[in-house]
């Protein structure tokens, strides 16, 4: 399912001018990080994907959906949002009610409801918490759940807010999974992340904004690389792809098997 | 006499059924720079609300063993005077900005305000704490219409302005872009020199090793490990225990099976790498 942003522009109604003119395709099952400097319009920019803000010019089709002509809740059934803070997601009384709430929502039969829930809990380990209360759970389970409620709703275009931020690295591994896991369903997973070692080594395209535009749009292995620039943005390459710069390595590597041939190779 | 003085600290949860913190032992010294990784769920944030008073005044439960900051002791004081002390910023910049105030300026200067000091010295605190912090820029802006990453600068700068002087942060940064975290990093580092104690949770290693003076390593509540940032931050212990390793680390502990790392001691921050894989 294609996403394609067309001039974008959007002013909040303080008069914050936060995407200033983007054109952007993301093909379906493209699997892309969005990095860039706090307060460079990333969230912004992916709310216009579900309908959450709308464009002050310019237009955002969701393969052949102009999200003006179509509210959220139907947007809902081709694009889900994890959103960056769970606490403002989470409202229902037990894991499994709010996770099987967006499945329900989007009208899918009882028998597919609760096959779609299942497969979310196994997936981001929640099965054996089902009846707690999301508030009675850590604040990196109820990160998993606000994940699962996203994941059950299967949407096609699947979009992360900061994934990763306060895990430690055992739930980083997990969330990694998950992406994994989408990947190979076929899913376009959108990431925004500041964990450039993260994006890395679970992304193949990266995107990076400065002050509303896009700076820099292609492959990992490109983008990443490019020190001076990324610096515009408040980014630091990945630091495998630091430590191969300065130890002279002729090609960018981004993970430890890249690295580790490149030393060997020297 | 170490100023904080943490001495057999167990701390249950009112309603939890089995003690978060079990028997902490930590002297840390005035100045000193120190940094607390673990996995989710090892005590950190609970350890972050002992030492600034929140446990066990606010969210009451079971204590025993003591806690001292700079000569008081916190089953002694009240919050009201523990606060002139210690300075929290919390894990979710959301949880901590008060909501009672318009701008970032009058947020920043609320903590002030409250413990009265005057308004021309307020006025000039406030700019300066923006000024270190780089968020100048943003104090007319409502707190709430901010960014993620830039809302916790305005939680960090709202308790730097305190000068408090113990300052326990709980993971500052991490809502913040990368260059931005390894600024506040280095003006953290900063306050830590000029006799501001730091006790700082995170899980970004590669800055602790850069800047820490000391890392302690926390599992299930108790301290696992403590001591020199490189020395804690590649022990064996903390790999198999699910803490969050340097990739500078898992690669080079990787090379050296292969025979492509040959320094007896592991990296932590690229300058480390670079030394032993260079060749």
């Amino acid at each position: 399912m294609k996403i394609e942003i067309k001039d974008l522009r959007f002013t909040y109604p303080t008069g914050l001018e936060a995407i200033k003119g983007i054109t952007l395709t993301i093909e379906s099952g493209e699997q892309v990080a969005i990095v860039g400097q706090n307060g460079a319009g990333k969230t912004t920019l992916v709310r216009h994907f579900n309908g959450l803000l709308q464009p002050t010019s310019g237009s955002v089709w969701i393969e052949g959906w102009d999200t003006k002509q179509h509210s959220v809740a139907k947007l809902a059934s081709r694009v889900g949002y994890v959103f960056q803070n769970p606490d403002e997601q989470l409202f229902s009384r037990d894991v499994l009610t709010e996770v099987a709430f967006g499945p329900r929502n989007l009208g899918y039969p009882k028998e597919k409801i609760d096959e779609l829930v299942k497969r979310a809990l196994a997936l981001t380990e929640l099965s054996d918490k089902t009846e707690t209360n999301p508030y009675d759970l850590s604040p990196t389970w109820r990160k998993m759940v606000a994940l699962a409620s996203i994941i059950a709703m299967d949407t096609p275009i699947v979009i992360f807010d900061e994934p990763t931020t306060g895990q430690d690295a055992v739930n980083v591994a997990r969330i990694a999974n998950v992406i994994a896991e989408l990947r190979n369903k076929g899913k376009t997973v959108i990431t925004i992340t500041h964990d450039i070692d993260f994006c890395a080594e679970n992304f193949d395209r990266v995107i990076a904004l400065a002050q509303g535009q896009i700076l820099l749009d292609g492959p990992a292995r490109e983008i990443l690389g490019q020190e001076e620039i990324l610096a515009k943005t408040y980014v630091d390459p990945p630091q495998l792809t630091r430590l191969g710069k300065k130890l002279g390595f002729k090609e960018i590597v981004r993970n430890q098997e890249e690295f580790l041939k490149a030393c060997k190779d020297r | 006499m170490a100023f904080v003085n943490i001495q057999k600290l167990t701390y249950q949860y009112p309603l939890l059924q089995k003690p978060v913190l079990q028997d902490i032992n930590l002297q840390i010294n005035q100045g000193e720079f120190v940094a607390v990784v673990g996995p989710n769920g090892a005590g950190k944030s609970t350890l972050c609300y002992a030492l600034a008073g929140f446990v066990p005044h606010f969210f009451k439960g079971e204590l025993t063993g003591s806690i001292e900051v700079a000569g008081m002791e916190s089953s002694k004081s009240t919050l009201s005077e523990w606060v002139l002390n210690v300075g929290l910023a919390f894990q979710n910049p959301f949880n901590q900005i008060s909501g009672a105030k318009y701008t970032v300026f009058e947020e920043i200067a609320f903590g002030l305000e409250n413990i009265g000091v005057p308004r021309e010295e307020i006025k000039k605190r406030v700019e300066d704490a923006m000024a270190l912090t780089g968020i100048s820029d943003l104090a007319d802006r409502s707190p709430y219409s901010l960014s993620g990453g830039q809302q916790q600068r305005v939680a960090l700068t709202s308790i730097l302005v305190m000068r408090p002087k113990l300052l326990v942060l709980d993971e500052p940064t991490s809502q913040m872009d990368p260059i931005g975290t390894r600024e506040v990093f280095g003006t953290i580092r900063k306050m830590a020199e000029e006799g501001m104690t730091v006790v700082l949770v995170e899980h970004k290693v590669e800055w602790i090793a850069e800047f820490a003076d000391r890392v302690i390593a926390m599992k299930d509540g108790s301290v696992l490990l403590e001591g020199k940032p490189n020395e804690v931050l590649t022990s064996e212990l903390l790999a198999e225990n699910g803490f969050g390793i340097s990739r500078y680390t898992t690669t080079a502990r990787e090379a050296k099976k292969q025979g492509l790392w040959k320094k007896e001691t592991l990296p932590v921050t690229l300058d480390e790498a670079v030394e032993g894989f260079k060749k």
